[in-house]
Parts: structure tokens; sequence; C-alpha cells
């Protein structure tokens, strides 16, 4: 094949060195078409894990751009790197035995009061969560308001990259999560019923029948199946 | 019902929960609705003399904004910290517009801003929009006999730009007390620093701090004291319980906010949370035991 089709690129930098891709891929793509091979800094490619928290500049522009590399597309005059990892202190605890009438994240993450509510993270966030707002739910000990406004969370951890208070955002949002669904959320009763449901057997022939389904049964099952909207 | 936009601050939400409770309570029962503007943050607690890093004049300057996008012209505090940080803040952005351009421009979330704000704290309210009389007319429990030293502290009245009283003979606490029936009392360090912050690190400033206020304080007579500071409650208070540890012979006196006490005039001692103080107020408040409230 002598023919060459066009394709339309953009020019990009890697780590300083120029590279031209093809347009419309995501960051983590480009990098590797560029030769680059992911170890870290990736993981579900989807937009739900939070493993590929990136940071970029664009050529003629001052701020410091984050995002998630599996979920951005290149543009023109991006300068990228990847972290493999973004440090932030998480404090041990147990669940079971955490003091938690007082403020138990004030107790674990003292730093928190340290906010001076330049909002910085929640400029940050690939997810576009108010973090901003739960860190100042957290300062006042309102644990179910954080459990509620960092919901959707993926511990990316690019706001305690950028936050000049160096609080680790999303370590006190998970342990406001796990002390609201531990000590405060409604017990789920259909969840227990459930569970009883399953440990008393009543699933198991269900179960059973479909490990030994021939392969070619259970992909038409899986495309006949009944989907809830 | 007038409805006011209201900013509680940190303090209120935590420790100081009888300070907001009867501020609603009194409120209410003066015909105002303080309305909590959504998604307030920390006014970041102390005025940032930093001349060349804003960082810290943005949270303040948030909150002003959220009141003007709420369609407020005028925004209230209760804690005088939190009324001194957005005063200040505020006044730097009206009258600096290389400051106030810098800082419109980091907030990009934000609609821009430039003062349009007027900040005032709770006392402005009773005593320049509803007037003593109307506060008078609320009162069913009148404080007769009882001696009440007004401590106004650093940030009431200082700097004068902001303050909402002359720094050097502030007169809206005595005005209230009258107001209430009680008997405002003169004493010496009505506006003398309870030793804020060293509270942490350093409390035996806070300490003598404390031995001299409210010492002074009852040297002069005064069978209480009030505040509409969180910070100063806290150290006056807390700090008289150590006192009394080291010096069985201190002479305690109940630190109370001014809300608190309008809240017992006006026959609503519930509301106050007493039972959280350390020096107990309620015996020269004559509400011990009084369960059976009218209210």
């Amino acid at each position: 094949m002598n023919e060459k089709t066009e394709v339309e690129t953009v020019e990009i930098f890697i780590m300083g060195k120029r590279y031209e891709v093809p347009k419309g891929l995501t960051i983590m793509k480009a990098m590797e078409y560029s030769g680059y091979q992911y170890v870290r800094g990736v993981g579900c490619r989807g937009g739900f894990c939070g493993a590929c928290a990136t940071i970029y500049r664009l050529e003629g522009d001052y701020k410091l751009h984050t995002d998630l590399a599996c979920q951005t597309t290149v543009q023109d005059g991006m300068y990228l790197t990847q972290l493999p990892f973004t440090p932030a202190g998480r404090e041990q605890y147990d669940l079971e035995e955490l003091e938690v009438d007082n403020n138990p994240l004030l107790d674990l993450y003292p730093e928190l009061a340290r906010c001076v509510s330049c909002n910085t993270c929640s400029k940050s966030c690939p997810q576009d969560l108010e973090v901003m707002d739960f860190v100042n739910e957290a300062i006042r000990g309102n644990i179910k308001e954080v459990a509620e406004l960092s919901f959707d969370c993926i511990q990316c951890g690019l706001c305690a990259a950028r936050c000049p208070a160096e609080i680790p955002h999303h370590h006190v949002a998970q342990l406001a999560r796990r002390i609201y669904g531990r000590y405060q959320a409604p017990e789920s009763e259909h969840l227990e019923k459930r569970v009883k449901e399953i440990a008393n057997g009543q699933f198991d022939d269900e179960l059973e029948e479909l490990v030994n389904l021939p392969k070619e049964e259970l992909e038409e099952r899986y495309e006949n199946r009944e989907i809830e909207e | 019902m007038k409805e006011v936009a209201y900013y509680p601050g940190c303090s209120l939400k935590d420790t100081a929960k009888g300070f907001e409770d009867s501020a609603i309570q009194v409120s209410s029962d003066l015909g105002v609705r303080l309305k909590e503007i959504d998604r307030w943050n920390c006014c970041g607690t102390v005025y940032s003399l930093t001349d060349d890093n804003l960082m810290k004049q943005l949270g303040p300057i948030r909150n002003m904004i959220r009141a003007r996008d709420e369609g407020f012209d005028q925004l209230y505090t209760l804690c005088s910290m939190c009324d001194n940080t957005l005063k200040r803040s505020n006044y730097l952005i009206q009258n600096d517009d290389d400051k106030r351009d810098k800082i419109n421009n980091f907030m990009d979330q934000e609609n821009d801003y430039s003062g349009e704000i007027e900040v005032k704290h709770y006392l402005q309210l009773l005593r320049d929009e509803l007037g003593w009389e109307r506060v008078r007319e609320q009162v069913s429990n009148p404080l007769e006999g009882i001696n009440v030293a007004p401590y106004y502290g650093c940030m009431l009245t200082r700097p004068k730009e902001i303050g909402l009283a002359d720094p050097h003979n502030p007169t809206v606490f005595d005005e209230l007390i009258e107001s209430l029936g009680g008997t405002p009392v003169d004493f010496p360090y009505e506006s003398e620093c309870c030793g804020s912050y060293n509270t942490v690190d350093n409390q035996e400033v806070v300490l003598e701090k404390t031995r001299t206020i409210t010492g002074g304080a009852t040297r002069s007579g005064a069978d209480l004291i009030i505040t509409a500071c969180p910070l100063c409650q806290f150290n006056l208070d807390t700090r008289q319980a150590e006192l009394l540890k080291a010096t069985p012979n201190h002479d305690p006196v109940p630190v109370i906010y001014f809300t608190q006490l309008m809240a017992v005039a006006f026959d609503r001692p519930r509301v106050n949370k007493f039972e959280e103080h350390a020096i107990d107020p309620r015996k020269v408040l004559k509400i011990e035991n009084k369960v059976a409230s009218k209210r």
C-alpha cells in the first residue's frame, strides 16, 4: 500500500519533547501513540477509577490545568506529563473504634482548619465537585453533607496536589462517607433481607445453572436479558 | 416579617450554638427573619495583613458575592471576628482597584464583585434599623437589679474604618443592657484583648488576661459579662474554670453572648444552652429551676 491518507494532527509536547499525534486522541492515547508505556497513572480508561490524574499547560496560558488523561482530548500546544501517583497523607483509623460524637474529621485531619476558602480545589476537580463546599462542611462537622457533596469523588487527589493549605480533601471525604455509612445512614432493610436470602441458598440453583451453561446459550441469554430502565 | 441576609460563621455552628439559637429566637420575636446565605464559607477568622498575598481575601469576599447573588444588599454577622474580617475585606475591595481586579481575575468562577454589599453587625440592626424602643417592647422579664459588664474586646470597634462604635468609648452594649432593664457596669477592661489565639499554645497569657478582665468586672460590681465574640467567650469562660483550680479565691463571673441576655429578658431562656457554659450564668440571671417558664 503506497497511498497515504491525510490524518489531521495536533502538536503536543510530552515532558518537553515535541510530537505530532492524530487529532481526537485522549491524552492517554496520545502518549501511547508517541511511544510511552504506562506502568502507573492508568487504570480503568473509562473515567471512573481516578488513577490517571494529569496536569498540563497550554502554550501562551499561564494556568496549570488538571484533568483525567483518559477523558481529555489533546489540543494543539499542550505540554503534558503523567502523574504516576498523587501523594497525600492518609490517617490510620479503625472505623469501629472511632470517636464520632465530636468532629472526627477535624480530629484526624486538623489541617482542615488551614483552609482559606480559595476554591482552588473545586477548580482542579475533574468531576466538577464543589470540593471547597465539602471542606467547609467538614470543618463544621457536618458528616452527612460531606458524604453527599463528595459522593462522585474518584479519589484522583488533584485537589490535594493543588491545595495551598495541604489538605488531603479526598481522604477526608472518604472518611466522612465511611462514618456516614457506618453510623448515620439509615439501615437498608432490603439489603439485609437479600443477604439473608443469599446465605440461605435461595439463588444457588440458578447460579449453578448459569455456571454450567454452554457459552453460546450464555451469550444468547445475555443479549436478551431484561434491562431495568 | 423583615428578612435579612445572615452570615453565621463556623463557631456559631459548633462551639457557639447558643449564640446562634438565641439570635434566631430574639430576631423572630422582633419580627426579623435571619436568612442564612447559601454555600457560605469560613471567613478566614483573622483579617490578612499581608499586602502581596491576596489568597486570604478570597474567602471573605466570596461570602459577599453569595449574598449579592441572592439579591441582598446587606449582610449581617453575629460573630465579631467574622464581622471584622468581612468588613475589612469589603473595605479593601471598595478602596483598592488593583487588588480588586486581581481578586476578580483569580475568582473566575464567580461574578465580579466591587464591594456592593454592606456588611453589618447584628448590633447595628438593633441600634440603627430596629431601634432600642422596639427591643424594649419585647422585654417581658426585665433584668432588674442585674449588673452587666459590656465586654467589646478588640474586633467590634477597631479599626475605626469599619468599627461599629467609637473605639475609645463604645456605648452600644450599654444601650442594649439598659433597654433590657439591666444596669450596665462601667469597667476599665471593656476593650482589653482576651489573649485570643494564645489559648492554643500559650495558655498562661490567656489565663492572666482572664484574671485581669473578669477580676476587673467583678470589682466593678458586675454579675455577668456580655460579649459578641465566640473566642472571647471561650477564653474568659473556660479559662476561668482553670483559674478557679489554681486560685480558689477567684470570684467567678459568667460570660454570655449579648443575644443570650436578650433571650433571658424576652423570657426565652431555654434557647441559650447555658448548661454548656463553664461558669453557669443561670443563678445570677435568676433562671435556675425556672423550668415552668411561661414559654
